[in-house]
């Protein structure tokens, strides 16, 4: 048994050490915001937060979370900055299929956290582990600024 | 942008039994060109509604009463309001776009509607265009245009009626507006639902007036996009979020030469590897079924499988260009078009130019990976999954389960891209094959690797183009030879006869912008050894290429400037010639640039819509290409939520980008040399410059917009190359080691066919740590 705390609950998991933290949180806990995209952190669809910083679950082994707070797009809303770039995200439309967004917004959200006024450098250091194949980088980076200021 | 409003796409209260009262209500119909005939809902549609939250609401037997005129329009007596949008959504906004076309002639406002997927059912959500209910070719917007407006003012009319004939007054002295109907000289008032009992028992009209577009209160304004707001908390439910219970989850392997087999599997340690159920063979693939994904991962990385590769062991990419190049030569061409003395013009031309094109194989890799949940029952088939061909997916499947097609259930879900992956339904019908061996709900999901490698993919081309100048430089003759397979003979039930045209292999260069004195377009047909269909753009986006940089080339030829070349050969054509003054204006053509920076230009007509664009690039000694700015005009005539149009453009335009710079699809041995991100590359935040999307304000009739980006992206960006270097790259994707100058010391970190990795090792640390 390993013991989890996602978004502030307290998780009892029966699953192998090495099982990456994505597939927790998806098949077993029952989250699933958050996203498998290529499982070998090559896209950040699978981002969540282990005491706010920002990871990619898919090549995590759970067991190596340890008593870490998970953080999930579920849940990243009720943060101040998760709550403006979720905000930020409607009122720009960053979004189109939506599937790398869940990544997106924990990269976005975590970067807010740490810097509040970040630039285009900065904005592209911590955002570019994150792929999106609709192309909505443009409105991203908007975005991010636009929380920035909120 | 406006002042947005909102409706939720989850929350409908819509259940089986409502919606077979619906039917039951009344005879209302709404029969628009090929959308809208009645017809008795298939059980089979039923469920997908429900899915989408009508869930218990009809335990207590309470049956829907409420007005549905055809398939788009429910409203209930508790003045609640659903739309059922055709189209599929898969980042284009089009629950918004259709929604919004109801919407405006219902007179509701986004903000009081809730808007569902249509089940599969072709007698009513026939795509006009497309002659079946699929989403693709940028089709949505025009083949919705007119039935949907008339959809929502027939319910208009009638609901107005109802409310007219209750007072017992003139119906011509009612209005409608935010589904509340006002008797204008005495100020009485109704809500649609208050009406829907006598709205059901009134005749459809046939043809409904139609609101003039200066009376629009929603088309033609940016509007927040309906289902949005679940995308950035998680709600979203694409198809690989399903959740059923009792659901195991598996992986899957096929054998990695298309055209193979399953010789044998020794499976006795992944039966062994911890939540492992099951592990289940098909023709060409073997599946592990786990109680997790992982498990089923792990499972799968332990078969010992045994494959008869087939004939298609031997396929290489040098093999099939050289084929490519021989049939080119040698081959049999279908005519396209041909329009004056092409010979005699050649040979009278003062200037002949001439070149050939090359164009790689393409993948798709959505964001979301290829899955579908299937749960095989005895009598019936049940499937989430996210398509843009439901029916033709619902077909497959019960073809594949031996069932009825009315036993097939179908939930459709958001999809997580398409780009024309999800036109095919092979991964469905591979699921169903897997899950009819098991007795419980599997979900089945590729790996990256597998999503890669098994792809259906945009095929290579190889095009050889000429073109005589006259004395002053222009063109007197254009010949365009294409050489490729048929996407539509790979497509369409019974293929494309031998000798025939495929429209799609000519597309965007039968027909040009451009006005030529003779011209000739043809196709050898070529068909490679592995599969091959639709991707983003489709024959545009390789035509496109191909025309719009030997324009270039010939603008260099003639010693013009390429956006004066080009203005001389539009002047038949008012709308393609704005577009490209719009945006050779907006980009400062012809302001001085640093040393190794250019500016490229390309324009097309393609989808119905007009589009140029002028992107400017640097090229460094080491061959590296930066962006640094684009600039985009379109004129898709009337736009109808301008901000859905320049969130395409700008995504369309960074699609083709990642596929001018990065992409290519190559083959050894019968197999897919790439599998996941990093060699199958993507453009990425850091790679992109800022873009400015200018939308020309018209009047004409709407025309697609998704695609049209991406046509527009290969071309502007190698004519931007040459701008920088004088190097023509006529390959696509564009190899930096092409352009890397004479004694640069730099060398420049290369793998994989593609050869462009990043460099930057900060890069991979980024992409691991997310720091």
């Amino acid at each position: 048994m390993i013991t989890l705390n996602v978004n502030g609950e307290t998780h009892r998991v029966d699953v192998p050490p090495d099982m990456p933290l994505l597939w927790v949180l998806r098949d077993v806990v029952g989250l699933n915001g958050t996203k498998f995209g290529c499982g070998i952190a090559q896209c950040g669809a699978c981002t969540v937060h282990l005491d706010g910083k920002p990871v990619r679950s898919c090549i995590l082994p759970v067991a190596s979370v340890g008593a870490r707070a998970v953080t999930t797009v579920e849940a990243v809303g009720q943060s101040p900055s998760g709550k403006k770039i979720q905000e930020a995200w409607l009122a720009l439309e960053v979004v189109q299929c939506g599937y790398c967004q869940s990544g997106q917004v924990m990269s976005a959200a975590a970067l807010l956290a740490r810097n509040p006024n970040p630039s285009d450098a900065d904005i592209d250091a911590a955002m570019a582990g994150n792929i999106c194949r609709c192309g909505t980088y443009s409105r991203i980076r908007a975005a991010i600024k636009q929380a920035s200021q909120a | 942008m406006d002042k947005p409003t909102y409706a939720r796409v989850d929350g409908a209260t819509l259940s089986p039994s409502t919606r077979r009262r619906f039917l039951q209500g009344g005879a209302l119909l709404i029969a628009f060109a090929a959308m809208g005939r009645r017809k008795a809902w298939a059980a089979g549609e039923e469920p997908s509604l429900r899915m989408l939250g009508a869930g218990d609401a009809d335990k207590d037997g309470a049956a829907f009463q409420g007005f549905a005129p055809g398939g788009f329009i429910r409203i209930g007596r508790d003045n609640s309001i659903t739309l059922i949008v055709p189209s599929v959504e898969m980042g284009q906004g089009i629950y918004t776009g259709e929604a919004m076309l109801i919407a405006e002639e219902l007179e509701v406002g986004l903000d009081q509607v809730q808007v569902v997927p249509a089940p599969p059912n072709e007698e009513l959500y026939q795509q006009p265009l497309l002659k079946s209910q699929s989403t693709g070719g940028s089709t949505s917007i025009r083949g919705a245009w007119v039935p949907l407006r008339q959809a929502g003012a027939a319910a208009r009319q009638m609901l107005i009626g109802a409310a007219a004939a209750q007072w017992g007054v003139d119906p011509a002295e009612c209005a409608a507006q935010r589904a509340i109907i006002t008797h204008r000289p005495t100020g009485r008032t109704a809500t649609y639902g208050e009406v829907v009992d006598g709205a059901s028992r009134l005749p459809v009209p046939k043809d409904p007036p139609l609101k003039d577009p200066r009376d629009f209160k929603l088309i033609g304004r940016s509007v927040r996009r309906v289902e949005t707001p679940s995308k950035v908390n998680g709600t979203a439910v694409f198809g690989i979020d399903v959740q059923v219970p009792g659901m195991k989850v598996a992986t899957v392997t096929a054998c990695p030469v298309f055209g193979g087999k399953v010789a044998s599997v020794d499976d006795r340690a992944a039966r062994a590897v911890p939540g492992v159920r099951d592990v289940v063979r098909i023709d060409n693939a073997v599946a592990v079924v786990g109680d997790h994904f992982w498990a089923a991962r792990k499972g799968l990385e332990a078969l010992d499988i045994t494959w008869d590769y087939g004939p298609n062991a031997g396929t290489s990419s040098n093999g099939i260009w050289a084929d490519l190049k021989a049939r080119s030569e040698t081959g049999q061409p279908v005519q396209a078009r041909r329009d004056g003395d092409v010979d005699g013009a050649m040979k009278a031309a003062s200037k002949r130019v001439e070149a050939v094109y090359q164009l790689p194989f393409l993948a798709h890799a959505t964001m979301e990976p290829i899955n579908t949940t299937v749960h095989v029952r005895p009598d019936a088939c049940e499937i989430w999954v996210g398509t843009q061909v439901p029916t033709a997916a619902q077909g497959l499947a019960a073809k594949e389960a031996g069932l009825p097609v009315e036993k097939v259930i179908l939930h459709n879900h958001l999809l997580g891209g398409g780009f024309g992956r999800r036109l095919e339904a092979d991964s469905i019908g591979q699921a169903v094959a897997i899950a009819k061996q098991v007795d419980y709900p599997v979900k089945i999901i590729w790996t990256r690797e597998e999503d890669i490698r098994r792809d259906i993919f945009r095929p290579a081309y190889y095009d050889r183009i000429a073109a005589g100048l006259g004395p002053d430089g222009l063109p007197t003759v254009w010949t365009d030879r294409v050489t490729g397979g048929s996407v539509m003979g790979h497509y369409f039930p019974g293929g494309l006869e031998q000798g025939k045209l495929d429209d799609d292999a000519v597309e965007g260069a039968k027909e040009t912008p451009y006005r030529f004195p003779a011209v000739q377009v043809d196709w050898v047909r070529a068909d490679p050894p592995v599969p091959i269909t639709w991707w983003r753009g489709v024959g545009p986006t390789h035509n496109v290429f191909v025309v719009e940089s030997f324009m270039d080339e010939l603008a260099h030829a003639a010693g013009k400037d390429p956006v004066d070349y080009r203005r001389a050969l539009l002047q038949h054509n008012p709308r393609s010639l704005a577009v490209l003054n719009l945006a050779v204006e907006k980009a400062g053509w012809g302001n001085p640039l640093p040393g190794g920076s250019g500016r490229g230009v390309s324009l097309h007509d393609s989808f119905g819509s007009h589009v140029a664009v002028v992107i400017e690039a640097a090229v460094d000694p080491a061959g590296l290409i930066g962006l640094k700015r684009i600039v985009a005009a379109i004129d898709c005539g009337l736009a109808i939520n301008p901000d859905s149009v320049k969130a395409q453009l700008e995504g369309g335009i960074l699609f083709g980008l990642s596929a001018a710079l990065y992409s290519g699809i190559t083959f050894a041995g019968g197999r897919v040399e790439q599998s996941n991100f990093h060699d199958y590359r993507n453009l990425r935040i850091n790679e992109t410059p800022p873009i400015e999307v200018h939308v020309v304000q018209s009047a004409e009739g709407p025309g697609g917009v998704g695609e049209t980006g991406t046509v527009s992206a290969a071309p502007a960006l190698g004519n931007a190359i040459f701008a920088a270097t004088g190097k023509r790259l006529r390959s696509l994707p564009f190899r930096r080691e092409e352009l890397r100058s004479q004694g640069s010391g730099r060398d420049v970190l290369s793998k994989g066919p593609a050869g462009r990795e990043p460099a930057d090792n900060d890069l991979t640390r980024l992409a691991r740590t997310g720091e």
